[in-house]
């Protein structure tokens, strides 16, 4: 076997920085301890010629030095308009723009932290604490008592939460689960594969204002088939669900189970599903502390009360709390992994992977730090903004602004082809606000026909009234035209 | 690194039990004056029943002491940063380039939309597009999609496109997924989530599945073949090629678990060996840091016959601007909310530039060498071996078994898992499970440690075998110089009436328990 034509083997004057064996008089000491002429005669015959590569990877030249590495990397991501400085955006639907208080950068970026993995009770003692820590904290936000380890997303807890539905069902009929067609679409894209071969996925009706149809759900609710009705509060549309507590006990009536996903943002001072009946909560935990990052800072929870039934239907990792000799020491170690694929294989309650820790730890950072008032003042300054929001751009003539009605948290409608008409497209006013350095609305065009010319607006705590008012003044400039 | 290691022991308290009524972490920004005025108390603008009856339990700390704290708990943290990582095996604990920090903490990609214009984010669509053909050639498949979340969800992902694919061709009777009992458990795990029947094969002697049994298998139920190689063993299947067409010739598909593609950057790809799917962890091979598991990325790459079924949206280039492509009627939709791991996706593309195609072959080769040099060492000590397929060569791993030390000492792989941590490494990957290898051990020193950290390593396993024949209860107790020095009472973890995972649940636990055993005296 001869590639010397592609200098894999090419002594080297001197090592790569990130392999200190490339040195060639090093490798060669190691050859030799193994009595062995070249790298090759170590694999040419375990890996046979038939399936070898011939010839070298097509890939870029290699870039020599971090100097230029960094030069070439950030010159691509610099075409990049982000967030922050003049640029200001209302861009929400699931993703959010939160302040990250200066400790929850320093904490994740620590190296212990970044470069750990499934090192466990002994070696990585802190780390199992900060996630036991995360899974507590989270508990009472959640007024709950079992918390998941994080899972990848929002919607792989909403699609593992309505499998755990599945499996508690007290009979094999109930195979439907019951979510709004407001729902998050990217969600409901996610969960409809994931749970198509344990269950049939069907839509209950909404009132004109959005919110379910109660008398369709407690009809659908009389046929014995439902395992479980979920929801969103505030939905993905940014509406409050009014009739939640209704659709809980309809639910039970039903022999259902209810399984809603809040916005944890919400959570200073929107009461916890689990006070108005839920059984199974879950969500996303991106504002807690991640930034944006094109998407990359979601992470999923998933919580329910302290019931046997109910943790053995958990599919994800769990890191229990155990003591030891010492009074009033305690150690973690992931706890009853015949649950998880990692400890039964096929016969464990779903897969499970390497998910989101890092922002379990994150999170944990971020409720510490801001206890029950931090999430009060989030909570208030966000829905006072949005609120305001919605009064200032209702002066705007032609916009229809939270055509839904009634109450909402942080997200609300704005429709462009409403009574008053603007005879704009959501894409043109977007392009128009893009051009004063706005980012509008998530467009609800395709996703949501029926709203006609609408988007989704989101204001957060990052939101200011300055940066309201100059969008309903750009709105207004736009839509005069 | 010498025995006189000694991990932080800061005995923090659990949060929850931190602080004080009225301290504050931080203060948040509160709604202007005109605002206020505007819409009035934040509460009124909640339904009556939505307003939350009591705040909740959260702990009320002071900042400097929230930075202690978790300070300290990091520094009882064993990360890759930190040690001579080569315990991890099938994990590839390999050196996360620091510069890569520097590009996902910049604003331009943290402080990133992911509904932004997509004229706004051409930078990161173009880091993803280019990530795409890297993968292209590095597997040598037609098409990629790097959505996913993690190597397991790309698994999920790929087994997703075996069931629609045979679905879409009306052939409903394949309900059947072949695997091997070496292969990661994300392959039959994701398999029977999607509803498949799992057939698990065995090794023979020569430690690769047997060739025999597959063919005993097949059938006109099999959907297809989930196959991890090397397997955790480190024993490369040498009769791949025939697994995959005994496979095809039943009219399954054949997807290529190469999570860990360490041992083979540039010496074989799926394509060579027959698949039609495989994927890689863009966390493992490709440098990005494990981030106490997650976040981590994953790619999927698929032949041109099986790429319509690629998860919504695709990301494109149509020779001007990148672009999301959703109008994909046959996709498996999504796999997640938004796109995959973006800041995983930057590293992996920052790693590839700079190893480019030759550097890549040359850290498998490197890692073969370590590995080959490592297990020559290791398995000089006395009561260490290595089952299965005697006198085969192992390619970037091995799993090792100290069943004879137990069988001479008592002491157990668990008992070095924790003895280990007093020499300053962190504790070791013992298999996956069922153990089949007995007493396992599975390490992998990968390029990023040198001749002189792997003799380190070696050094440490030999006294710790010296110590179970002359001092076993040194090594039974162990650890002794760990951030958690004393063994814990595992009742916790296996049983359901002791477990708590939350602090308000053990509390409630206790007070039970201490309740009971009050009213019983």
């Amino acid at each position: 076997m001869s590639n010397s034509k592609q200098g894999v083997s090419r002594p080297q004057p001197h090592g790569h920085p990130y392999m200190p064996n490339s040195v060639p008089a090093t490798r060669d000491e190691m050859l030799r301890s193994l009595g062995v002429p070249r790298v090759e005669a170590l694999y040419d015959e375990v890996i046979p010629d038939e399936v070898r590569l011939k010839g070298a990877l097509d890939l870029p030249e290699p870039i020599r030095s971090e100097f230029e590495l960094s030069e070439h990397v950030m010159g691509v991501l610099n075409k990049n308009t982000y967030i922050g400085g003049r640029q200001r955006s209302f861009l929400g639907a699931g993703c959010y723009r939160h302040y990250v208080p200066a400790l929850c950068d320093e904490i994740a970026q620590r190296a212990e932290f970044l470069t750990a993995y499934c090192g466990d009770t002994y070696s990585d003692h802190g780390k199992a604490q900060a996630i036991f820590e995360y899974t507590s904290l989270m508990g009472e936000l959640l007024d709950m008592d079992v918390v998941s380890y994080t899972c990848y997303d929002g919607s792989q807890a909403a699609a593992s939460a309505l499998r755990m539905a599945i499996r508690l069902a007290d009979s094999p009929m109930r195979s439907v689960l019951l979510v709004p067609s407001t729902m998050n679409p990217e969600v409901r894209s996610m969960l409809t594969e994931y749970c198509r071969n344990v269950a049939e996925i069907e839509t209950f009706a909404h009132r004109p204002d959005g919110r379910a149809d109660l008398g369709d759900l407690s009809g659908r609710l009389k046929s014995g088939h439902i395992a479980a009705v979920y929801f969103e509060n505030p939905s993905y549309l940014g509406f409050i669900e009014t009739g939640a507590r209704q659709i809980a006990a309809l639910a039970h009536e039903g022999g259902a189970l209810c399984v809603v996903s809040p916005e944890v943002a919400s959570l200073g001072i929107m009461e916890s599903p689990a006070n108005y009946g839920a059984d199974i909560v879950c969500g996303d935990i991106q504002p807690l502390g991640m930034h944006v990052q094109f998407g990359g800072g979601q992470a999923g929870f998933i919580a329910s009360r302290h019931e046997r039934r109910f943790i053995e239907a958990f599919p994800t990792y769990m890191y229990g709390i155990c003591e030891t000799k010492n009074e009033g020491e305690y150690g973690w170690g992931r706890a009853l992994n015949y649950r998880c694929s990692h400890g039964s294989r096929e016969n464990a309650n779903e897969y499970f992977g390497t998910e989101t820790g890092l922002w379990a730890i994150t999170a944990a950072v971020y409720l510490a730090t801001l206890g029950p008032a931090g999430m009060r003042e989030l909570g208030e300054t966000i829905i006072q903004r949005s609120h305001y929001a919605a009064k200032v751009l209702s002066d705007v003539p032609g916009l229809q602004v939270n055509p839904l009605g009634g109450a909402f948290f942080q997200e609300f409608i704005v429709r462009f082809d409403g009574p008053g008409k603007t005879g704009k497209t959501v894409d043109e006013v977007n392009r128009a606000l893009l051009s004063r350095g706005i980012f509008g609305g998530k467009s609800l065009v395709k996703d949501f026909p029926h709203l006609g010319q609408s988007a989704l607006y989101a204001f957060t705590e990052t939101t200011t009234a300055d940066d309201i008012d100059e969008l309903a003044g750009a709105l207004r400039d736009i839509t005069r035209r | 690194m010498s025995a006189e290691f000694q991990e932080a022991r800061w005995n923090e308290p659990i949060i929850m039990e931190i602080g004080r009524k009225g301290e504050r972490g931080i203060l948040m920004p509160l709604a202007e004056e005109r605002v206020r005025n505007a819409v009035g108390d934040a509460s009124e603008l909640l339904p009556e029943d939505m307003r939350r009856a009591a705040p909740p339990a959260l702990p009320e700390i002071s900042q400097m002491r929230v930075l202690r704290h978790f300070l300290r708990l990091s520094q009882e943290t064993i990360g890759t940063d930190l040690n001579i990582d080569i315990g991890l095996g099938t994990c590839t604990m390999k050196y996360s380039p620091k510069v890569h920090e520097s590009f996902v903490r910049s604003p331009a990609l943290s402080e990133l939309h992911p509904y932004e214009d997509e004229g706004e984010v051409q930078g990161i669509l173009e880091i993803i597009y280019r990530t795409q053909e890297y993968m292209k050639s590095i597997s040598g498949m037609d098409a990629v999609s790097l959505q996913a979340s993690g190597g397991s969800q790309a698994i999920y992902g790929n087994a997703a496109i075996m069931r629609r694919y045979h679905e879409q061709r009306g052939d409903k009777g394949r309900d059947e997924v072949i695997t091997t009992i070496l292969s990661h458990p994300a392959n039959p795990g994701t398999a029977a989530t999607l509803g498949f029947k799992v057939i698990t094969l065995y090794p023979g002697p020569d430690g690769c599945p047997d060739i025999e049994a597959l063919k005993a298998a097949v059938s006109e139920r099999t959907a297809g073949l989930m196959i991890t190689n090397p397997e955790d063993t480190g024993i490369y299947n040498g009769r791949i090629r025939e697994f995959v067409d005994i496979v095809h010739e039943a009219g399954g598909l054949c997807c290529y678990d190469q999570a860990n593609l360490n041992g083979v950057f540039g010496l074989t790809r799926a394509k060579e060996c027959g698949f039609d799917m495989c994927h890689y962890n863009l966390h493992k091979s490709f440098s990005s840091p494990h981030g106490s598991q997650g976040p981590g990325a994953g790619a999927q790459c698929v032949k041109a016959f099986l790429a319509k079924y690629l998860p919504i949206p695709t990301v494109e280039f149509d020779g001007k601007r990148y672009f999301f492509n959703y109008d994909r009627p046959d996709s498996i939709g999504k796999l997640r909310k938004f796109y995959g791991s973006p800041a995983v996706i930057v590293r992996t593309y920052a790693y590839i530039r700079t190893l480019g195609a030759e550097g890549l072959k040359q850290a498998s080769e490197l890692s073969i060498l370590n590995n080959n040099y490592m297990l020559q060492q290791l398995l000089k000590i006395d009561g260490l071996s290595m089952p299965m397929g005697q006198g085969k060569r192992r390619l970037e791993q091995a799993r090792l078994s100290w069943e004879k030390l137990t069988n001479e000492t008592g002491v157990t792989t668990d008992d070095i898992c924790r003895r280990i941590v007093d020499y300053g490494f962190q504790d070791y990957f013992a298999s996956h499970h069922p153990r089949v290898i007995p007493e396992p051990f599975t390490p992998e020193p990968v390029e990023s440690y040198s001749k002189d950290d792997i003799d380190e390593y070696v050094e440490a396993f030999r006294k710790i075998a010296r110590e179970a024949r002359e001092t076993p209860e040194v090594v039974k107790t162990a650890p002794h110089r760990a951030a958690l020095a004393s063994q814990i009472d595992e009742q916790g973890l296996t049983d359901i009436y002791r477990f708590a995972v939350t602090w308000r649940a053990y509390k409630r636990m206790k007070n039970g328990s201490e309740a009971r055993e009050h009213g019983h005296a």
